[in-house]
């Protein structure tokens, strides 16, 4: 860093690519200069944000019920973690979340991909009808929630009439039933996420490679072997964010089933994040929420991982 | 639109005929796009209007009186339009205007602290040299990934020892520093030439000086995407309130809409709706004003 102060910017090419490289002014200012500018912010972060990360690892050692007050925390070691591994609730719930986010992403991810394609042609209206498919994602979820408990009311909702009008005999109850109820909130998420993945691919769609289309067309190539040789793989990295985003996002969210069912009917809709927030702020036991929390967060950070190396291996490949 | 040939001075016959099958085939050419273009326009706008469905609904019932909100079949345009389902839920007994006031009021806390904050966070990450920053740097990338659902529990139990709970504060305050604002505005600030700042210094300028009238002025389509993403975000939430606020008085929207309810505990369709309709315009308004910077912080915030 001394020579870039020393020798003029434009002496050796070394210098110019570094500075460029790095985007970087070359010359050193003040370093107390550059601690002010972040204080705030870091200050925020390591308050609101790194302090309860230390905190919820010490309390997922411990037992504690918040109603007997600080006093009452108890040093258990690793107790919690071995009983989240014993925890029937546990496993239960890590099963409805496999499957809810494992139906409910791959669909939205397929719903916005389909939605992306149509969009990218020349069709009539397109900006409107981007914003069409997009607004589900921009309404807050209790405005959505409520407004989809009535849709889909086993007896009088919308949905139910429709079908009733084919003849179907036995009408799913939906939010009612605890074999619908997960359909249900998998169908409303779909509906919620697709208009996003559908914004991601388009942009990305838009940077397709259109040499290399032009090249596929002349040797003859037809749409589908267009889609599946120069498309899909130019989608490949937007594909794994929106996987990783999206999962991660649908695994982690609870409002919509707290203001809906409520984990229920039964445990039919208690998921990992949806038990976690039960147990916490329902039960009030902190000390084994925590636990929860942490063998939760760590599961899905190595399956983010996994997903991401996978991607990189595939990328590397083609 | 010339299928008819139009007269040449051109005596060839053979000249003639090439011309009259050029242009016949442009018109077909131009039907059948046309053809394509409506064959693919058409089912994906009635594709549109069923994703739509379901706020056609919420509009339509929000103007009903609650007894026919289940009418078998459903009745999409109101006998007599129910205005009062509005004014009650504005103006009435539970009315969400104060709701609506706080809302109001984090939004905006939120998004001017984090504009300020994150810019100058993100500017030092990206343009200035320092002692620690890498250290520091890796310590925002781990936080990162840390899901705000893990750290409700501590949070909570901090505001309630600092008397945070159950006030506007509890939202507003994590809301100001966050490490997702910093890492867009750092990555904004990479991609601008370091020469300004170089060229600035020789003339004398201080840091303050190089970031406030060189850099600030050129990031602002990023500060203002990233104040519409804050602005969603913070509107949106209802999982934070949940947690942290217990009385009515504080309740921000979100919450505030799950308080309608009849007699019987059982939701009011009607004042329900026209609560939740209110909610939405203003993420709507924001919407189609910023139509496009808006699906650019999206995709932005995707491709970071």
């Amino acid at each position: 860093m001394t020579t870039a102060t020393t020798t003029p910017p434009a002496s050796g090419p070394s210098t110019a690519n570094r500075t460029r490289r790095t985007g970087r002014a070359p010359s050193d200012p003040k370093p107390l200069v550059g601690w002010l500018f972040i204080a705030p912010n870091l200050l925020g972060v390591l308050l609101f944000t790194f302090v309860p990360l230390v905190s919820v690892v010490l309390l997922s050692f411990t037992k504690w019920n918040l109603v007997s007050g600080l006093e009452g925390i108890e040093f258990v070691g690793i107790d919690n973690f071995l009983f989240v591994l014993q925890d029937p609730k546990f496993w239960r719930s890590l099963l409805i979340t496999v499957v809810y986010a494992g139906v409910a992403v791959p669909l939205t991810l397929v719903v916005g991909l389909l939605l992306a394609t149509a969009l990218n042609r020349d069709v009539p209206g397109r900006a409107l009808l981007r914003a069409c498919f997009f607004i589900p994602y921009i309404v807050n979820v209790v405005a959505i929630g409520m407004t989809w408990m009535m849709l889909l009311d086993p007896s009088a909702g919308l949905l139910n009439q429709f079908l009733g009008n084919f003849g179907a005999e036995s009408l799913p109850g939906w939010f009612a039933s605890s074999r619908w109820a997960l359909p249900a909130l998998i169908l409303v998420t779909i509906w919620a996420q697709a208009g996003y993945a559908c914004l991601i691919y388009l942009s990305a769609l838009q940077d397709a490679p259109e040499q290399l289309y032009e090249a596929a067309r002349i040797d003859g190539a037809g749409r589908w072997r267009m889609f599946r040789a120069i498309t899909w793989p130019s989608l490949l990295p937007t594909s794994v964010f929106l996987l990783i985003t999206l999962f991660v996002g649908i695994s982690q969210s609870f409002g919509m089933i707290a203001l809906i069912t409520n984990g229920g009917p039964g445990s039919s809709t208690t998921t990992l994040s949806f038990y976690m927030y039960q147990t916490s702020f329902q039960f009030y036991r902190f000390g084994y929420a925590s636990a929860v929390g942490l063998v939760t967060f760590l599961g899905i950070f190595a399956l983010m991982l996994v997903m991401w190396r996978l991607q990189r291996g595939r990328a590397l490949h083609d | 639109m010339t299928d008819t040939l139009h007269p040449t001075r051109d005596s060839s016959t053979q000249q003639v005929e090439s011309r009259t099958s050029a242009a016949a085939r442009d018109a077909l050419h131009r039907r059948r796009r046309r053809l394509r273009r409506w064959g693919w326009g058409i089912p994906l706008w009635i594709l549109a209007l069923l994703f739509l469905l379901p706020f056609a609904w919420m509009i339509s019932t929000s103007l009903k009186p609650d007894v026919e909100a289940f009418t078998v079949p459903m009745q999409w345009i109101p006998n007599d339009f129910r205005w009062e389902n509005y004014t009650e839920v504005l103006f009435g007994e539970r009315s969400i205007l104060p709701a609506f006031g706080n809302s109001v009021l984090v939004a905006l806390l939120r998004v001017l602290g984090e504009l300020a904050t994150a810019t100058l966070a993100g500017y030092a990450f990206a343009k200035l040299r320092f002692r620690g920053r890498n250290v520091v740097f890796i310590v925002y990338l781990a936080t990162s990934l840390i899901p705000a659902q893990l750290l409700l529990v501590p949070r909570f139990v901090y505001f309630q020892q600092l008397g945070l709970y159950d006030s506007l504060w509890a939202l507003i305050l994590p809301g100001m520093f966050t490490v997702l604002g910093t890492f867009l505005m750092r990555q904004f600030f990479v991609s601008q030439p370091g020469e300004f700042a170089e060229a600035a210094r020789l003339d004398g300028a201080n840091e303050f000086q190089i970031f406030f009238r060189v850099y600030l002025p050129n990031a602002l389509p990023m500060i203002s995407a990233l104040a519409i993403l804050t602005f969603v975000w913070s509107w949106n939430d209802y999982e934070s309130p949940l947690v942290f606020l217990s009385s009515p008085e504080t309740f921000t929207l979100p919450l505030a809409l799950t308080n309608f309810t009849d007699e019987t505990g059982a939701m009011a369709p009607g004042i329900a709706m026209a609560a939740a309709v209110i909610s939405i315009i203003p993420i709507l308004v924001v919407f189609l004003i910023f139509q496009r910077r808006f699906v650019q912080a999206m995709t932005e915030s995707a491709l970071k």
